[in-house]
């Protein structure tokens, strides 16, 4: 009996512990919290508004269902536009109008209701080898031209990032000629898919492969950590399909949570995420292209130079997410 | 057995067993949901893949923690050779590693861009991956070392178990009636671990099916990957619990067909102790080839990774050092510990009723309370979650009735909803550690101190209880480590604010940045260190 007694006290002592306090906001992100802190930290301390982050690579949308109108979140935080679409789709987010964000965040990178609002970009470039290949005019079409057999790296084509891009390919050419596309670029593969996109870059310098996909970020963050520099010096970094429609982009997000306790505030960071001081953070510290027109990337990411990106609208992405998914299983990409 | 067993015992039983396969229930009632034809889709195409690497990832692991643990055991437990002591202990280190760290710093080492790779093409002068073989390690083969490696010692320590307290008379006439010793092992003392080695391979395979980090890691599509894409990627709950449905049959079969291919034995022995003038001297040679085997399987799994995660962490020291590690290592312990003592309490009640129930339908409980063992964690937090959110709803509902302000989300938004799912998952290792002990706890004892007027309570405390504390404390530290390192569950049901090591650990190594992390990964595997030597000097002080 001693012993339920103790375990009844200490699972009581615990449920205090995690009582919330009530002006707190919660962001439930399903970008690293390593990524996010820093800028959350300076919102902090400019406001004085405390932010708790929880991060989970999967199922937060499928959390803030279960939780319903009992659910904490303010903010949620994506690394992919598939995941701010199925936030909106299974109506878990809130419109938000105000002019701040309307003018920090050009209109393509926005719900046209306010249901989400896109933070940065990031382009899905073509790393090519520099010794073996050099820099090339390649085309995302190209990458199944039997000509690279056995030269392609890629991570899994289940990932949030390739899903996307193969759902472009579908938006673009429709759903057989991108099935062909696949089988080709599958059986292009040096080695089945795996790791993430700074494996694939790795692969490229050990001479596994002379191509390989990854957003620009990756490479970026390679080039300033001094391990792995020199492993991101062995590639070239090209933007694809730069002579007809342009690079293929996807965009972190954000979107207030339908049943926010705390929307004002919550209203409050998603502005100043959008803003110069957060917007100018994500593209030093992560390296990615933020939304807001006049800041500008880094500086290593400038020296890669313009590039024309897609137009298609990306809402189309989504519309086409789950026929991407089955094709990938159809042409078993990933076996 | 006692024949008048207040029913209250079993009523006990059911209630704490159907609160654990709750989570189970509702998986199986989202499984009957229509799934818009995700899952003839996936038949069509890639399911038929996806079970035959689970199945073989299942039957190879099991098969190749079986063959690294009995001979660690068998010579650790009977034999005496030099370092016999050190190694006794050490080979239980590996449990404190996780899986996936385990998998991330091999293959770091073993890919194509890895050092040793690097330096074959450098002293051979290969150019390309085309002018050489080397297995690779990112394949079902690699997956499976890497789990057999990682998971052995729960087979070794129940194996250790059984071997050490084999009655040593039964040895001796063996011997006598003219085996050799390994005649005597074969046909004596292996038959005889068998129910241990059972429970061993059982929790082995579970373990093994529920593993989603280091599969998806080496790229091995398996029916648990394929769970998580069907729920996250085709966003289709139905259709995922479908395939966790299938994934459970596949262990509950085979679990199923081992008990049945043991059905026809009884086992009890009354307890002995192995003295230490009773191990088998080994020769220098055999003691050469038990060093160079448990020498080798210690480095390989223990040795080799920690001391590689050492040198991360020392080299990216500045980058990771962070002041709440304290607190993240605080959470993995409180955590891990309220759910080891849950655990245990639970196992030694369904236990007990099963064993002293006349009704054979009281076995059911401990049965359908191990079931959640299997789930992998992303399932098990959605099935804790649909039935955890209901109460959740239900209590905020009453307090509208009465005006008063609801509490929010308290079992769902607190620990609560962790520690259940830890125990839902783990209790299967606490019931299968005090089963074990029980098989060795002879019937007759039960009749004797019920003669002398024992009532049930006092037959469970006074006779019981002593009895089984060991295995009783074996199992609970094994919960424990296991609490420490699970992740899946951790990552989804986490109050809002929790972090503790596993999932600080995960989120460098889901951005392939394990460098970063390497020195929580180390706290991990070093506060699993302390129970384990803690575990084994309980057994050296009974031995």
């Amino acid at each position: 009996m001693k012993w339920v007694t103790c375990a009844a006290v200490v699972g009581l002592m615990s449920i205090g512990h995690s009582a919330n306090a009530e002006d707190k906001l919660t962001v439930y992100s399903y970008r690293q919290a390593f990524l996010v802190e820093p800028i959350i930290q300076r919102f902090t301390d400019e406001t004085g508004i405390g932010v708790d982050v929880v991060f989970a690579k999967d199922g937060i949308a499928e959390r803030i269902a279960r939780e319903g109108r009992l659910s904490p979140a303010d903010l949620v935080l994506t690394s992919d536009f598939s995941r701010l679409v199925e936030l909106v789709d299974k109506e878990l987010t809130s419109p938000v109008n105000s002019t701040l964000l309307e003018n920090n965040i050009p209109v393509q990178y926005r719900d046209p209701d306010g249901q989400w609002y896109a933070l940065t970009m990031r382009v899905r470039n073509l790393y090519t080898a520099k010794e073996r290949l050099g820099p090339q005019q390649m085309t995302y079409e190209e990458l199944a031209d039997p000509k690279y057999k056995g030269k392609i790296c890629t991570r899994s084509g289940k990932h949030p990032y390739n899903i996307a891009l193969v759902a472009s390919m579908i938006a673009h050419h429709g759903e057989a000629e991108a099935k062909t596309w696949l089988q080709g670029v599958k059986a292009n593969l040096a080695r089945k898919p795996q790791g993430n996109d700074r494996g694939q870059i790795a692969a490229v310098k050990e001479g596994v492969c002379d191509i390989a996909l990854g957003n620009s970020y990756y490479y970026g963050n390679m080039l300033k950590d001094p391990e792995q520099k020199v492993i991101a010096e062995a590639v070239t970094i090209n933007f694809p399909n730069q002579a007809d429609r342009g690079a293929h982009v996807n965009v972190s997000g954000m979107a207030l949570a339908r049943y926010s306790p705390n929307k004002a505030n919550a209203i409050k960071l998603m502005e100043f995420l959008s803003a110069d001081v957060a917007q100018k953070a994500y593209a030093d510290i992560n390296m990615e292209y933020p939304v807001k027109v006049d800041v500008a990337p880094s500086p290593l990411v400038a020296s890669w130079g313009q590039f024309k990106s897609d137009q298609l609208p990306i809402f189309k992405l989504a519309e086409y997410h789950q026929a991407a998914i089955k094709l990938l299983d159809e042409v078993q990409f990933d076996l | 057995m006692i024949l008048g067993l207040a029913r209250s015992w079993s009523l006990a039983g059911y209630t704490v067993a159907a609160l654990l396969v709750l989570p189970l229930f509702a998986l199986i009632l989202q499984a009957l949901q229509p799934d818009e034809a995700i899952f003839s889709h996936l038949l069509a195409t890639v399911l038929p893949t996806y079970i035959r690497n689970s199945l073989l990832l299942i039957l190879g692991v099991s098969l190749g923690a079986l063959l690294l643990a009995i001979p660690c055991a068998w010579l650790t437990a009977r034999c005496e050779f030099v370092g016999r002591r050190y190694l006794q202990w050490a080979l239980l280190l590996p449990l404190a590693m996780p899986g996936y760290i385990v998998a991330y710093v091999y293959t770091d080492l073993l890919d194509y861009a890895g050092p040793v790779q690097r330096s074959l093409r450098l002293i051979f002068g290969w150019s390309s991956p085309q002018d050489y073989f080397f297995p690779d390690i990112r394949t079902l083969g690699g997956a499976i070392c890497m789990l057999s490696l990682v998971l052995f010692p729960y087979i070794y320590l129940l194996a250790r178990t059984a071997f050490m307290e084999q009655s040593l008379s039964l040895a001796h006439a063996s011997r006598i009636m003219g085996c050799s010793p390994w005649q005597s092992f074969w046909r004596l003392s292996l038959p005889m671990a068998r129910p241990a080695l059972a429970v061993g391979v059982a929790l082995v395979a579970m373990e093994t099916a529920a593993d989603f980090a280091t599969v998806s890691y080496f790229a091995v599509p398996t029916l648990t990957t394929a769970v998580y894409d069907t729920w996250l990627g085709y966003g289709n709950l139905a259709a995922a619990a479908k395939l966790s449905a299938i994934i459970l049959l596949v262990v509950f079969s085979l679990i199923g067909f081992e008990r049945f291919a043991r059905r026809k034995q009884q086992l009890f022995q009354k307890q002995s102790r192995i003295q230490a003038t009773d191990l088998y001297p080994l020769t220098t040679v055999q003691t050469a080839v038990a060093l160079g085997f448990c020498g080798t399987l210690l480095f390989v799994a223990f040795v080799l990774p920690f001391s590689i995660l050492l040198s991360y962490a020392i080299s990216y020291f500045e980058q990771s050092w962070d002041g709440r590690f304290w607190q993240l290592s605080i959470n993995s312990l409180s955590l891990a510990l309220i759910t080891s003592l849950i655990c245990c309490l639970i196992a030694l009640l369904l236990m007990f009723v099963r064993r002293s129930s006349p009704r054979p339908s009281d076995a059911l409980p401990s049965r359908l309370a191990s079931t959640g063992y299997a789930l992998p964690g992303t399932v098990l937090a959605i099935g804790v979650l649909v039935p955890l959110t209901m109460l959740d709803f239900a209590i905020n509902d009453l307090a509208d009735v009465f005006g008063i302000k609801g509490p929010g989300l308290i079992l769902t938004g607190s620990v609560v909803a962790l520690i259940f799912a830890f125990c839902v998952r783990f209790v299967a290792i606490a019931i299968g550690s005090v089963e074990n002990s029980y098989k060795r706890i002879s019937p007759s004892l039960d009749m004797v101190s019920l003669t002398m007027g024992q009532s049930p309570r006092q037959l469970l405390w006074r006779v019981h209880f002593p009895l089984l504390a060991k295995g009783l404390f074996a199992g609970a530290l094994l919960v424990f480590i296991e609490g420490m390192k699970e992740l899946p569950a951790a990552l989804l049901l986490r109050p809002i604010g929790f972090e503790n090591l596993a999932t600080y650990v995960f989120q460098f190594v889901s951005d392939e940045k394990l460098e970063h992390g390497a020195l929580a990964a180390i706290v991990i595997v070093l506060v699993g260190l302390v129970p384990l030597i803690y575990l084994n000097r309980s057994l050296e002080q009974h031995s």
